[in-house]
């Protein structure tokens, strides 16, 4: 893909003018992740000028934004990074890439497939599938232990009545990506 | 006065505190919420990450409810209102996207009703002096600080909550509560909640630095409205450190009200603010 293109693709589905970045490192500076990142989200930027899709595909940085909305809101060009980091995140996920947070994506995968087959979020679910997907089987057992006893993870989910609807949402959206693709 | 209400996955659970006590807060204060029809789980952190087009479709879905009732729409959770005032602003700004939305869901979008952040329509709609006129038992001599968090006031475009770096509403409602608000830095600085789980270390981190500078502050306790941000602040605390107890807002008009029920919410706390209230003589 050439570089034209692989900036294209994450302008239209970030609605974001990332060519319009000069640089100038204020998101980076005011970034509360940057010092767990790899490269910081100025730099992602000049990644995505430069084309350099595997690097940004594979970085850690596009999953451990927290998507805080800091850089957005001080960036004297208006570029919102974390929707940009969010479509770095959908193509690297489209496309399979190697991933380097696998967490990061297990929680999603099981935050989706959640609200796919409920209709809401339950935490319980949430926890143990990820806990159990991801083998950090140990670690907050006190808290969770903690919240069970508190009453505050009821067993059985509140759904929505009607799930055919919000799961025909799902499939109806599949179907416009993959079109668009 | 009459809203619909859409209360969100986190305060059927984790949060449960927190439905308890807006529900009770709003019964006290006269006005009365409508839990949105067979609502659905907005996608919060997880959407956006995954698809663009279901991070706004499942939201606009609810939004489609609401307007249904005609009512407009009160969101305690500040990752909830984020994703629905994102899906508002989409649906009203950009005309592909609508009629994506509109295709997907199978409704017409008229625009008109309105996402409502809960601190705005107790502060803004229902107003100060009517909470004022609850008061029973002034919180007197707990000093705490607001704190806002990231998705209640970025981005400001979509939001449009007051200034997103100073924003002054929760002062004001402690303020008629009777306790005493601290000033600090970083009412709106990120927690990292959307961590918590897949890099706790980070979260940690950015946890013990808000709760340090709420106690340089001369804090004895945060408040807050955003279940994410409430269970990632108690969760996160250092083990070893004193730990400061982290309040919905709600709660502590639940507590000034002198409303019986909200003994029953102080003890579902991960950090438990009783032995704070018991020496402030609140509870
Ligand atoms: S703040 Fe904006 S212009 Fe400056 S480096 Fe970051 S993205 Fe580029
Ligand atoms: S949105 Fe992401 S990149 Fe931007 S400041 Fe927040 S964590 Fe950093």
């Amino acid at each position: 893909m050439t570089e034209t293109n692989l900036l294209q693709q994450i302008n239209t589905l970030s609605s974001q003018t990332t060519q319009l970045c000069y640089h100038c490192h204020k998101c980076t500076a005011g970034c509360p992740v940057a010092e767990d990142m790899q490269y910081g989200p100025d730099r992602i930027l000049r990644m995505i000028q430069l084309g350099q899709k595997e690097r940004l595909l594979s970085s850690h940085d596009i999953w451990l934004c927290a998507a805080c909305e800091t850089c957005g809101t001080r960036c004297p060009n208006e570029i919102d990074i974390a929707r940009v980091m969010d479509a770095l995140r959908q193509i690297a996920i489209a496309e399979g890439a190697a991933i380097s947070e696998p967490d990061a994506l297990k929680f999603h995968k099981i935050f989706m497939a959640g609200v796919q087959t409920f209709g809401r979020s339950h935490e319980m679910f949430l926890f143990a599938a990820y806990k159990l997907w991801t083998m950090h089987l140990m670690d907050d057992m006190d808290s969770g232990i903690s919240l069970i006893a508190k009453g505050k993870v009821p067993v059985m989910p509140s759904l929505v009545k009607n799930r055919a609807e919000v799961s025909k949402l799902f499939k109806n959206v599949q179907k416009k990506t993959e079109v668009q693709e | 006065m009459k809203f619909a209400y859409y209360p969100g996955c986190s305060l059927e659970s984790t949060a449960c505190e927190y439905n308890a006590s807006v529900l009770a807060a709003f019964e006290a204060l006269g006005v009365s919420l409508q839990e949105l029809e067979d609502w659905n789980c907005c996608g919060a952190s997880s959407a956006h990450s995954m698809n663009q087009d279901l991070a706004l479709a499942l939201p606009a879905r609810n939004i489609a409810i609401a307007q249904k009732s005609g009512l407009d729409v009160v969101m305690p959770c500040a990752a909830c209102f984020n994703r629905h005032k994102m899906a508002d602003h989409a649906l009203k700004n950009d005309p592909q996207k609508r009629a994506m939305l509109e295709g997907t869901i199978n409704f017409k979008y008229t625009g008109d009703i309105n996402v409502l952040a809960l601190l705005d329509v107790i502060a803004n709609k229902i107003g100060l002096n009517q909470v004022k006129s609850c008061v029973k038992k002034p919180l007197t001599g707990l000093k705490a600080v607001s704190y806002y968090g990231c998705l209640l006031v970025r981005p400001p475009e979509i939001t449009q909550f007051e200034d997103p770096d100073n924003p002054q509403i929760m002062d004001r409602i402690l303020e008629t509560l009777g306790a005493e608000p601290r000033t600090w830095s970083y009412a709106t600085d990120c927690c990292g909640g959307g961590l918590s789980l897949t890099k706790p270390t980070a979260a940690a981190r950015m946890v013990s630095k808000l709760a340090d500078r709420a106690a340089e502050a001369g804090a004895q306790a945060i408040v807050t409205s955003c279940p994410l941000c409430q269970i990632n602040l108690e969760m996160r605390q250092s083990k070893t450190n004193a730990k400061m107890p982290i309040f919905f807002f709600t709660e502590l008009i639940g507590l000034a009200f002198g409303l019986e029920k909200s003994k029953g919410w102080m003890s579902k706390h991960l950090i438990s603010p009783i032995p704070l209230l018991k020496d402030l003589k609140i509870l």
